[in-house]
């Protein structure tokens, strides 16, 4: 019953399956974050993350080699980034529009491939937990904290490692100039164009890994619209955490935190609607933007297309 | 619309180009054929088998043909409300969601209230679905007018929070009686009585949704070109800065562009139980119960420009591709989510065209201008009716 929540092995299962969850959206999310912070808004997370996720168990199920998975997820993901530049960037198509075709492309293509190509559902070996040295054998904070996958850990530090590359780089400064005010960076010599198309494919990378990490590292398994939204709500954490990351990292932690205590619920058979507790994140992220004070403090260019006067 | 055919004395050649920039949605469709043609070869599949077997299975019999309309339907709305939307500025993403309130308000109506005439309930069920999208798409537009939120995201999390509801709903207070009973515990409703369903226009699945619709798409058309208030929704999508200069209230339009588009999405929810299904069944996601409709109709209205008259047979085209995607999926053995993959490609290529179409504008306003004509050029608020007119 509801008491059963609160012991202290489900607690440290609900935190240590919450961090687990929360590498999707981590990717995802800031990966999403670099190409708002240059003005392209990318609504085609979702369809990235799907064919991520499938080119990755595709190549662990026929090879058998994870780093290899990541790599063509990474290949694929740079390929959906790069015809989302092209046609957000040089030929200037409506951003959110442009992103629902992208999403359309790579749910269908997915699914396509998969049916064809597979066709059953599988498990596979996927990447095996990593237990960090010393940190992993302390009580209980070990236990959830490094006692992870290789790509749970990754996408942690990407978090502090995105903030330094937006907030104390060249590189950074140019993203979020070009994301404010294209006009001056370009005559500051700062090549707009090319610092978007920078941030849209590491964006589609991103994305392709964070599908990756649902198939080879999180499920360990491939299945038709298996992300479920996830890539949407990657782009929602974005505004959620105010453009920065990590403000994405505590909304990512926020959902992933309830969809495992969901979960938990479910096993435990406890008598709360299921349905209610899958809802709550996106009722609490509506609520959340709706009250926050800092929204609408976006990059001004967002979603703005650039061209050069003349 | 007429205001733009004044330039009737501009050369042949710019009139030439006009024409071309109209059929661009149509050249991205083939493009993405085409795409799709490659597709199929890589999956060692004919291209020509498929695609033939593809019209074959969509227009190629009567059953075929009303096969494709009872698709078309449900797109169709969600075009009409995108049209709306759209023309207003207002991105509403949300058309699953407020199509699944839609379902389950004019649903649990009809289930509550078994012994009224079926006219009666018929109008009741398609008002009370047009209220239950209504309240799904203002919601999201309240938000974005007064607080400023963005409509993108909270419609894409309204569509999350429906699909909750329902699924909760099906399994719980509106499930089959039987099916509470019975192990199976299949998360559906009761059938409607039969009194309740939309008549059919043919011994087929087809329905009289279908006339519905098209009249809609004609009350659309008078709505938004014919009327104040069609007016004042595509000015504040145009240039909210002038609409609010010019005394119009910029918010109050924001939330009823969203209001009315959702409208729409509701009726079609509405009209899925009504028409074809007789009952809500869920498979737990969203796709089970609309189809993707709430997508594929947004598709179906940038086809048709945006425009409520084009969008008619933009519907029927891509109904028809879904219901002839599983005839090709039958003979040539590849998937009818290919179609899926080639309406997000429709898309792509129907908005990358746009700068195709914006620069052959550009150019014929140059030539105008050199040409030292001094007719007013043709109002730039009016670009997207114009290649429709």
């Amino acid at each position: 019953m509801i008491s059963d929540l609160f012991t202290a092995t489900v607690i440290m299962g609900i935190i240590s399956s919450g961090i687990r969850l929360a590498t999707p959206y981590l990717f995802a999310g800031i990966g999403e974050m670099f190409g708002q912070r240059s003005g392209v808004l990318n609504l085609g997370v979702e369809g990235q993350m799907l064919l991520g996720a499938f080119t990755a168990y595709f190549v662990v199920l026929r090879t058998g080699n994870l780093f290899l998975a990541v790599l063509a997820a990474i290949a694929v993901g740079a390929l959906m980034g790069l015809a989302m530049g092209f046609v957000t960037i040089r030929l200037q198509a409506t951003q959110g529009i442009a992103g629902i075709g992208f999403y359309l492309f790579g749910m269908g293509m997915s699914n396509l491939l998969f049916q064809k190509l597979i066709g059953v559902v599988e498990n596979i070996n996927g990447f095996p937990i990593i237990k960090i040295p010393l940190l992993g054998d302390i009580p209980v904070i070990g236990e959830i904290l490094f006692q992870q996958n290789l790509l749970v850990y990754l996408a942690f530090l990407l978090v502090p490692t995105a903030w330094f590359v937006l907030n104390k780089t060249t590189l950074g400064l140019k993203i979020r100039a070009v994301g404010e005010n294209p006009e001056a960076a370009d005559s500051l010599g700062v090549s707009v164009v090319g610092v978007r198309y920078f941030t849209v494919i590491l964006g589609g990378i991103l994305s392709s890994i964070a599908g990756a990490a649902l198939s080879v590292a999180l499920l360990n398994v491939f299945q038709q619209n298996m992300t479920a939204g996830q890539g949407f709500i990657a782009v929602a954490l974005v505004y959620f955490g105010s453009w920065r990351p990590f403000g994405i990292l505590a909304g990512a932690l926020l959902f992933s935190m309830v969809n495992a205590l969901q979960l938990w619920i479910q096993v435990l058979g406890i008598p709360i609607p299921s349905e209610l507790a899958v809802m709550m994140p996106y009722v609490l992220t509506i609520l959340v933007l709706t009250l926050s004070l800092s929204k609408g403090k976006g990059p001004s260019a967002l979603t703005k297309a650039f061209e050069r006067e003349g | 619309m007429s205001q733009s055919t004044k330039n009737i004395s501009s050369p042949p050649r710019f009139r030439l180009s006009a024409i071309f920039d109209a059929l661009m949605p149509v050249f991205a469709t083939i493009a993405a054929l085409l795409v799709g043609a490659i597709f199929l070869l890589l999956l060692g599949a004919n291209p020509i088998t498929a695609y033939a077997a593809l019209i074959e299975g969509a227009f190629g019999s009567f059953n075929a043909l009303a096969e494709t309309l009872v698709k078309a339907i449900p797109l169709l709305l969600i075009g009409l409300g995108t049209c709306i939307a759209y023309r207003g500025s207002v991105t509403n993403i949300g058309g699953e969601g407020q199509m699944i309130v839609g379902a389950l308000l004019s649903t649990w109506i009809g289930l509550s209230f078994t012994n009224l005439p079926g006219w009666l309930m018929i109008l009741i069920a398609m008002l009370a679905g047009s209220l239950g999208g209504a309240i799904w798409g203002g919601l999201p537009g309240v938000l974005k007018a007064y607080f400023n939120v963005n409509e993108i995201l909270s419609t894409v999390m309204m569509n999350a929070i429906a699909v909750q509801i329902m699924n909760y709903m099906l399994r719980g207070p509106m499930i089959d009686p039987e099916q509470a009973k019975a192990a199976s515990q299949i998360p559906q409703t009761a059938r409607l009585e039969v009194a309740y369903r939309l008549p059919r226009l043919a011994p087929t699945r087809l329905h009289i949704g279908l006339l519905i619709a098209i009249l809609l798409a004609v009350a659309v058309y008078i709505l938004l070109w014919r009327t104040t208030l069609g007016y004042r929704i595509r000015a504040v999508g145009q240039n909210q800065a002038a609409s609010k200069y010019g005394g119009i209230d910029v918010k109050k339009h924001i939330v009823l562009a969203l209001l009315l588009s959702g409208a729409f999405a509701g009726l079609a929810g509405m009209m899925q139980v009504y028409g074809v299904n007789y009952r809500m069944i869920t498979d737990g996601s969203s796709t089970g119960f609309t189809g993707n409709a709430g997508f594929n109709g947004i598709v179906a209205a940038l086809f048709g420009q945006l425009h409520p008259i084009i969008t008619i047979p933009a519907s029927i085209l891509f109904g028809g591709l879904l219901v002839g995607a599983n005839a090709m999926q039958r003979v040539v053995q590849v998937p009818s989510a290919l179609i899926t993959g080639l309406n997000g490609l429709v898309v792509v290529f129907v908005v990358s065209s746009e700068y195709f179409r914006k620069r052959n504008q550009r150019k014929r306003m140059a030539a105008l201008e050199a040409s030292a004509d001094n007719e007013p050029p043709d109002r730039p608020g009016e670009n997207l009716g114009e290649v429709t007119a």
